[in-house]
């Protein structure tokens, strides 16, 4: 494989990171039965206020490098949480529609992020430095593809492992599927269900704020407006139901969603060749691609139309492709536990 | 609620007034982070909607998609649906709106006619949109939300294609916009100091009073709140619970299409990206604050706008950034629904009848959960 491909598979890894973290913390909010509607703002504002706290420390001069980071990812983090914490609130405590809280908050965290951002826009700021993992980045393909990266990406890998193990293979993860699916039984043995809900959330929140820092600290340094990330937030959740709220396929729904922005924006700088025939069609109409993706995913996982079309398998395929095809939400996802 | 209880009632002004005090009190302390002074923002804000006539029009043209798209919003939250996609639906209004401006070779003799015809270009393209969202919900099972979402994505690739392609402007075309419409497809100002249309006020009022009885007098308007509250027992009642959905979408399309032509066919005078400018989102805003009852939409609609419109100003006058706007509209909205929620957790004995918020707000296991 030529070194070009294996650079571009990369980027495409680097790209797809915040998009990563942010449908993994979304992943587990889901999974404890919450709604956070408000990834496409709180991305924006966690982004913003990250940026400008490693901005601030860089041109202050108090901190090193290292800890300007730290420091902007901590501020993003705390955004995403208290977010999401709000939502929570909402729900648990004052009984509001999660949906509609989510909502506002989404927009609300978009226009505070454009206000307080305005300052800051267009100007360089400190950014995640890159470095290699010794030995594995010489392996061939593999290496350059996931081993090249920066930290963040790193990080994004044991997230996916540790959602994983946590969700599937620790006790705990048991109780948190129990709380999104049958919260009444959870209680019954002993789980506490609110309380929990309300742990989750606010985890989920903070990884979304670090997607937020993700972008503004990595990806597409800096800050912009409109913002880099505008619609990722809407992206990040309809990838959640694409991954059937299991870490694995949220992370491969992130990189199929990110590989394909980058072939639609590779064809349009670089125009479309096939057997070295140029291909003239209006470009701009791949910036179409991902939206349609994402509404021909939803449809297959949780349409009407994927049962109709399994009718006609066999009945032995039809299982294992239904189980692959479709993915059904934590059966108390949005609702209200009410203990009596 | 006891009317003669004066606890009660000075529990309930209190909650009226908070969250407006509250968002006023987080406004005034953002602006004061970022140095200006408070004072002079709500002068700018002030004298930037209600200055003079010409700034009244100014907010008028706000108001007049901003209170279309909230009817409209009413109509889909009565039948506990989410139509984020609004917004969409206002793009190919202006879209089919735009395309006739083009195309329709009337001239000025029968520019009455023409306008007619373009809101009704308008009104079915908003519809076709809105039918798209529909169907892929009520059909296919794709969450409205995202449906929605995804739609308002495309129709401004689709716009941005032929602003950049088949719809350039002759000379220096762009991705800015379309050259200005021919004169006779403009919609007319009524003077030059008060420069809004006449024609869609009245068309506003019209679909105001109209949605008004078809919601509260007609068996329509019965089925759209049996569908809301609960599917399933509407459909064991025997409402055409999918055919009632979809036609939600379609009243709530058109009217978001009407509110898209007059964005190009008066505020611009031609085609651009994202010509809705976010007045579909903000219209989600005032019928949440409304907790999606209609009668007061269009008043609340006309403090928002005018707060937009005042907000164009504070560039010009403070160098403050216009978003200040949208940040004061959401917190007010949040506010107003968590002092709800706080109201009646903890003062549940001060609610007045109908503030039933349980029954009003679409249930959020409709809107999560899909079962085609």
């Amino acid at each position: 494989m030529n070194e070009e491909f294996l650079n571009t598979l990369g980027s495409i890894v680097g790209t797809a990171t915040p998009l990563v973290i942010a449908s993994l913390g979304e992943t587990i909010t889901e999974r404890a039965g919450v709604v956070n509607l408000s990834l496409d703002g709180s991305l924006a504002l966690a982004a913003v206020l990250g940026f400008a706290a490693a901005w601030t420390a860089q041109e202050t001069g108090v901190l090193d490098v290292p800890m300007q980071i730290a420091l902007g990812i901590a501020v993003a983090m705390l955004v995403g949480a208290l977010i999401a914490l709000l939502v929570g609130f909402s729900s648990i405590k004052l009984r509001r529609d999660q949906v509609a809280v989510g909502f506002v908050l989404t927009l609300l965290a978009a226009e505070l992020a454009r206000f307080l951002g305005a300052d800051f826009t267009r100007i360089p700021g400190p950014q995640i430095t890159r470095f290699n993992i010794p030995l594995l980045e010489h392996v061939p393909i593999l290496g350059p593809v996931f081993f090249q990266q920066n930290l963040l990406v790193y990080f994004s890998y044991i997230l996916m492992f540790g959602i994983w193990f946590w969700l599937f293979r620790s006790s705990g993860g048991l109780t948190l599927r129990a709380i999104g699916e049958r919260p009444e039984a959870a209680y019954a043995r002993g789980a506490r269900v609110q309380r929990l809900r309300y742990w989750y959330t606010f985890l989920g929140g903070a990884l979304v704020g670090l997607a937020g820092a993700a972008y503004s600290l990595n990806v597409k340094p800096g800050w912009s407006s409109p913002p880099a990330m505008q619609g990722d937030g809407w992206i990040a959740l309809a990838i959640v139901i694409f991954g059937g709220w299991h870490p694995f396929r949220v992370v491969l729904g992130a990189y199929l969603f990110a590989a394909l922005r980058a072939v639609s924006s590779h064809i349009q700088t670089n125009g479309l060749f096939i057997f070295g025939q140029e291909i003239n069609f209006p470009f701009v109409l791949l910036n179409a691609l991902p939206w349609l993706l994402m509404i021909i995913t939803l449809l297959i996982v949780s349409g009407g139309l994927t049962e109709r079309l399994l009718q006609y398998m066999p009945r032995a395929v039809q299982r294992r492709l239904r189980a692959f095809l479709r993915s059904d939400p934590p059966k108390a996802l949005g609702t209200r536990f009410e203990m009596e | 609620m006891n009317i003669k209880n004066p606890r009660a009632i000075a529990i309930r002004i209190a909650f009226l007034l908070l969250p407006i005090a509250i968002s006023l009190a987080i406004g005034a302390a953002l602006v004061i982070a970022v140095g200006r002074d408070p004072l002079e923002v709500v002068d700018a804000l002030w004298k930037g909607a209600f200055k003079d006539t010409r700034k009244i029009g100014g907010v008028v043209n706000f108001w007049i998609p901003l209170t279309l798209v909230s009817i409209g919003l009413v109509v889909t939250f009565r039948a506990g649906l989410w139509n984020i996609g609004v917004e969409g639906q206002m793009m190919m209004g202006a879209l089919f709106a735009s395309w006739g401006a083009q195309y329709i070779p009337l001239g000025e003799n029968l520019a009455p006619l023409l306008h007619l015809i373009l809101i009704a270009l308008a009104a079915l393209g908003g519809m076709f949109w809105g039918a798209v969202v529909g169907l892929l919900k009520i059909r296919l099972g794709v969450n409205e939300i995202f449906g929605g979402v995804a739609l308002n994505a495309l129709v401004n690739v689709i716009s941005i294609y032929l602003i950049s392609g088949p719809w350039q402007p002759r000379i220096g075309g762009s991705a800015q916009g379309t050259e200005p419409f021919p004169a006779p497809a403009l919609l007319p100002e009524f003077s030059a100091r008060f420069p809004t249309n006449i024609f869609m006020i009245a068309l506003v009022i019209a679909a105001f009073i109209v949605v008004m009885v078809m919601l509260n007098a007609t068996r329509w308007g019965l089925n759209l709140k049996a569908v809301g509250r609960n599917m399933r027992s509407a459909l064991l009642l025997g409402v055409a619970t999918e055919r009632t959905s979809l036609s939600a979408f379609l009243v709530c399309g058109a009217l978001a299409g009407i509110a898209g032509s007059y964005r190009v066919l008066f505020t611009f005078d031609n085609m651009r990206p994202l010509v809705s400018g976010g007045i579909g989102f903000l219209g989600l805003l005032v019928v949440l604050l409304l907790s999606i009852r209609l009668l007061w939409a269009p008043l609340v609609a006309f403090a928002f706008a005018a707060i937009l419109t005042g907000s164009t100003r504070l560039q010009i006058a403070l160098q403050l950034d216009s978003s200040l706007a949208g940040v004061l509209q959401g917190m007010l909205v949040l506010f107003v629904i968590l002092f709800h929620g706080v109201q009646e957790v903890f003062f549940p004995g001060t609610l007045a009848d109908d503030d039933t918020v349980e029954d009003s707000a679409p249930s959020v296991s409709s809107v999560v959960k899909e079962k085609p």
